[in-house]
């Protein structure tokens, strides 16, 4: 890491240690301990159980005349077998296609999704040349997903890491409770976008529906367009030098950079006038009110 | 859970009945109780199409003398349709208890249909100079089958699959709605009407009947209502978005029109395909691959939004 050397950080605490690696070891208040990530730890980028694939392993297949569940026992099959870029063509608007995979992995759809697409993931990258329906990346843990056109509502609903990118346009519910990670989307957003978001953040290049942010508790919601009205509890805050650089080097990387840049995005975030996170349970509240 | 569909082309005539039969199969998980489909032919001023049940399907399986009482049902149908001045031109006998006739008639169509009406099992199941309404229990392949939808070629139609959660499994409950006193209007509706009662009490005392307690025939008979009274399509959608309360995504058809909206939570999911020379919708979009198997560019409409299409 510039500007640390290895004789400081063996004098650093975890945490300082963490924050100097760029990264963050974060304590909720409350009674949960969240850590992102931990510097002691063995290096582990995958699960035990999970395929180790080769990318250069490549494959097609035709997906016309499976159901559901035959394509993504096919897709497991393929894996275990150690292929690691899979095409599949003619997806035909089937729902829960590609879920739960868990490693790394080069995943491409030649046309449209269904419901629950690419849901429950921990590490893929995955393309989608067509659109999805709705709750697209639902529950995500990290990996990529890129859509080239549409995608219907509670897109990336309760996402925890990676990118979820839409280069269209999304229905409503947009990141409803979303806990991590990054939602990108290149045209606009309905209503209710962010509903009681918890952490991430989220770019809708175009408009956004009524009820952005509603009873968000935490992230950031950055809006290149019109907003139709704010939720509850959601302000407007000012765009700092940090989020022009982020946005900026964020939507490049998925070619979805306005031609004006960012400067006109407005930041969303929560008035935390709402929600009170203290150390007692519902039950224990309920007794001292 | 229920799904709806809806498809029309523009400027010319298709198989709409084989169309949205594949349509609909491919919702069949959303609702397995009933399926039900109005399509429109091209219209024609000087007949009207009356389709009809005289008996629920049970009723039929039940026995107790049933068929005699169907037949007597059938005698006074026509013997009242004789007394409004309506000519009988077709008569079809499709399953037991539907009947399917082709009438000419100059005179007041709303006053002969609610006296055929009277008639104790006997329901206009539509009547229009385009529309046909055919709904039974049963997944949309056994329901086109039945009713022989496969060669209904016409202009546009709507459809629906459903799961019964608010009234019952029969065909009286089975969507599309008709409604009085507009001809040619039916309604396929997926989602909950929370203030049915007070919106169907006001109906009824603007003298709108109900066949069913079904709160989606709510939305066929103020539809109806608000063309009757020289309202258009769309006003009557915005309009239904700020006076209907609850969750729920709708479509409307006409004799020349398609029609949709949306409430203002968008909470019940519409998949929209706009081409050239058709429009096609559904619940999702797997009833549009049916018919369009290639690659095509589908979006969500938003809350509150509402659409109409002319055939």
């Amino acid at each position: 890491m510039a500007g640390v050397t290895d004789e400081q950080l063996q004098g650093m605490s975890q945490e300082e240690r963490a924050k100097a690696l760029g990264m963050t070891t974060e304590q909720l208040t409350g009674r949960s301990l969240f850590i992102e990530f931990d510097p002691e730890a063995e290096e582990r980028f995958g699960y035990p159980w999970a395929p180790d694939v080769d990318y250069n392993k490549r494959i097609e297949v035709d997906t016309d005349e499976l159901s559901t569940t035959e394509v993504n026992e096919k897709l497991r099959a393929l894996m275990a077998e150690g292929y690691g870029s899979i095409v599949v063509k003619n997806p035909r608007g089937k729902h829960a296609l590609g879920v739960g995979i868990l490693n790394r992995l080069n995943l491409v759809f030649e046309g449209s999704l269904g419901y629950f697409a690419v849901g429950l993931i921990d590490g893929p990258n995955v393309r989608i040349n067509g659109r999805v329906g709705w709750s697209c990346g639902e529950n995500m843990m990290s990996g990529t997903v890129v859509i080239e056109k549409n995608a219907g509502s509670t897109f990336g609903a309760a996402i925890r890491g990676g990118d979820l990118v839409c280069k269209g346009s999304v229905g409503s519910r947009t990141g409803i409770d979303m806990k991590g990670g990054t939602i990108i989307v290149g045209g606009d957003t309905g209503a209710l976008s962010g509903f009681m978001m918890q952490r991430g953040r989220m770019i809708v290049c175009g408009d956004a529906g009524k009820n952005l942010g509603d009873s968000m508790y935490d992230g950031t919601i950055y809006i290149g367009g019109e907003i139709r009205s704010l939720g509850v509890d959601a302000v407007e805050v000012e765009l700092t030098e940090l989020d022009r650089k982020w946005l900026t080097r964020k939507l490049s990387q998925y070619d979805l950079l306005p031609s004006q840049g960012v400067d006109h995005f407005t930041k969303i975030v929560a008035g935390k006038q709402l929600w009170n996170y203290d150390n007692l349970e519902p039950t224990e509240k309920k007794l001292i009110l | 859970m229920c799904g709806i569909a809806g498809l029309i082309h523009r400027g010319k005539a298709s198989a709409v009945g084989a169309e949205m039969t594949s349509m609909l199969q491919a919702l069949k998980h959303r609702g397995p109780d009933s399926t039900g489909f109005a399509v429109y032919g091209p219209p024609n001023p000087g007949d009207y199409v009356m389709r009809v049940k005289v008996a629920e399907k049970e009723d039929i399986e039940k026995g107790h003398g049933i068929m005699d009482r169907i037949a007597e049902r059938i005698a006074e149908l026509e013997k009242r349709l004789d007394s409004h001045g309506a000519k009988v031109k077709e008569r079809d006998t499709v399953t037991p208890y539907a009947l399917r006739f082709v009438l000419s008639h100059d005179g007041d169509t709303e006053a002969m249909a609610k006296h055929i009406e009277e008639i104790e099992g006997v329901e206009i199941l539509s009547l229009g100079n385009g529309l046909e309404l055919i709904k039974d229990l049963g997944d949309a392949t056994v329901v086109s089958e039945a009713y022989d939808l496969g060669g209904f070629v016409g202009t546009h139609a709507i459809g629906h699959t459903r799961m019964a959660t608010e009234s019952d499994v029969d065909i009286r409950s089975a969507h599309p709605y008709w409604a009085f006193p507009y001809n040619d209007v039916a309604v396929v509706h997926n989602g909950q009407i929370t203030n049915y009662w007070i919106m169907r009490r006001e109906m009824e005392r603007k003298g709108h009947r109900f066949m069913s307690n079904c709160d989606s025939e709510l939305l066929a008979v103020y539809t109806a209502h608000n063309l009757a009274n020289s309202m258009s399509l769309e006003d009557s959608l915005r309009q239904s978005i700020e006076e209907i309360d609850g969750v729920f995504t709708y479509l409307v058809a006409t004799k020349d029109a398609l029609g949709m909206a949306k409430d203002t939570m968008a909470a019940k999911p519409l998949v929209l395909y706009e081409g050239g020379d058709m429009i096609a919708m559904a619940s999702e979009e797997v009833a549009i691959r049916a018919i369009l198997p290639q690659e095509i560019d589908t979006y969500d409409p938003y809350d509150e939004e509402v659409r109409v299409w002319q055939a």
